[in-house]
């Protein structure tokens, strides 16, 4: 910040190269890790990597890691809100049970009739 | 574009103008963080809900073409953060040859895009009155283009998913529609990012970006380099839900 005689944080071409290699790699590792069957587990991996993918382009393409804290405040809070988005309305939907008592989603031993279906 | 490289007079220095800026336009992309957030909220819900019409869906789309797309676009946001310091180091030489980089990986993807559109055009998978799942399937000679291997390996499939799930064409023209809504959307924010390439491009070739002043490309590349983080999560999201068997 100008009050600290903060200059400008320029990145270095080397580190974006080094960045852009790990991107690439790791495509390569969540395209490979898709063709295992880890169960529940194969949306936690592919997410999880995602999200190491775009906290990468975050810090180093868009230089969050060297901007100021206002502006690294305004990100977190971003990030913050679309994670109560996501979890609370999910935590609802997992948990739902429908008006005939049965565990939302409904499962093949349930057929549902045309009028049922409204 | 205006005066380059002014002070004007509610701040201090030019870094603090130039932080300003950038702070705009990190509160514009949490708005939409939220604008995509949503739509992939609808399509987790939807997910969890059908997930045997989704897990079809995603793997009659083509993984290969959806791979080279996200190495395209990754390789695109490289370029754009070279541009960026091309512009803060002052090689006005090279700028306008990143920005150009970046603009032609962005056509490339879009030219994928096309053929990937183009093939669900023939393989009756856009949600409509012709939508059909199993269409492929039912008609191998209609669909040369997906090696017989894949096609019986796809029948087991969509068999498998329709006992799971009597209703799986409806459903999997759930999933078709989030595809070409998720996709759509990411594809109109990247013309709309290499319109302002092409803006950036005009001006770099005037030489108006210095180390003084390349707010704009800072800006544009934040922009840019958002649209590629929505592609980072579209990729998983869309194309690899179900690729084990």
């Amino acid at each position: 910040m100008a009050e600290h005689g903060h200059t400008e944080h320029i990145v270095k071409p080397g580190t974006y190269l080094a960045i852009i290699l790990i991107l690439m790699v790791l495509t390569v590792v969540t395209v490979v890790a898709a063709t295992y069957d880890l169960g529940k587990f194969n949306i936690v991996v592919a997410l999880a990597i995602a999200t190491g993918k775009a906290t990468l382009v975050v810090l180093f393409f868009m230089h969050a890691k060297f901007s100021p804290r206002r502006t690294q405040l305004v990100i977190i809070a971003g990030v913050f809100w679309l994670i109560i988005l996501l979890f609370m309305t999910m935590s609802d939907y997992v948990s739902r049970i429908d008006y005939r008592g049965v565990r939302f989603p409904m499962t093949k031993n349930v057929s549902v009739t045309p009028a049922e279906r409204g | 574009m205006h005066r380059t490289g002014a002070l004007y007079g509610q701040f201090e220095t030019l870094e603090q103008q130039k932080d300003t800026a950038s702070l705009g336009m990190w509160i514009f992309l949490v708005t939409e963080v939220m604008f995509f957030g949503g739509i992939m909220l609808t399509y987790a819900i939807n997910r969890h809900t059908y997930f045997h019409a989704f897990a079809a869906g995603s793997n009659t789309i083509s993984l290969t073409l959806g791979t080279i797309n996200t190495i395209v676009l990754l390789a695109s946001s490289f370029t754009m953060a070279m541009g960026v310091w091309s512009a803060q180091v002052g090689k006005l030489k090279l700028l306008p040859i990143f920005l150009s980089l970046t603009i032609i990986l962005g056509f490339i993807f879009f030219g994928v895009k096309y053929v990937e559109y183009a093939q669900k055009f023939h393989h009756h998978l856009v949600p409509g009155r012709n939508f059909d799942i199993a269409y492929c399937v039912d008609n191998p000679s209609k669909c040369e283009d997906i090696p017989p291997e894949a096609l019986a390996k796809e029948r087991e499939e969509i068999a498998a998913a329709r006992a799971a799930d009597p209703d799986l064409n409806a459903h999997a023209q759930l999933y078709y529609s989030l595809y070409f809504g998720m996709t759509g959307l990411h594809a109109l924010h990247m013309v709309i990012g290499a319109g302002l390439l092409f803006w950036l491009l005009a001006g770099s070739f005037k030489g108006l970006f210095t180390p003084m002043w390349n707010t704009p490309v800072d800006i544009v590349g934040l922009y840019w380099h958002f649209v590629d983080i929505v592609w980072i999560y579209l990729f998983p999201l869309l194309y690899l839900i179900d690729r084990h068997q």
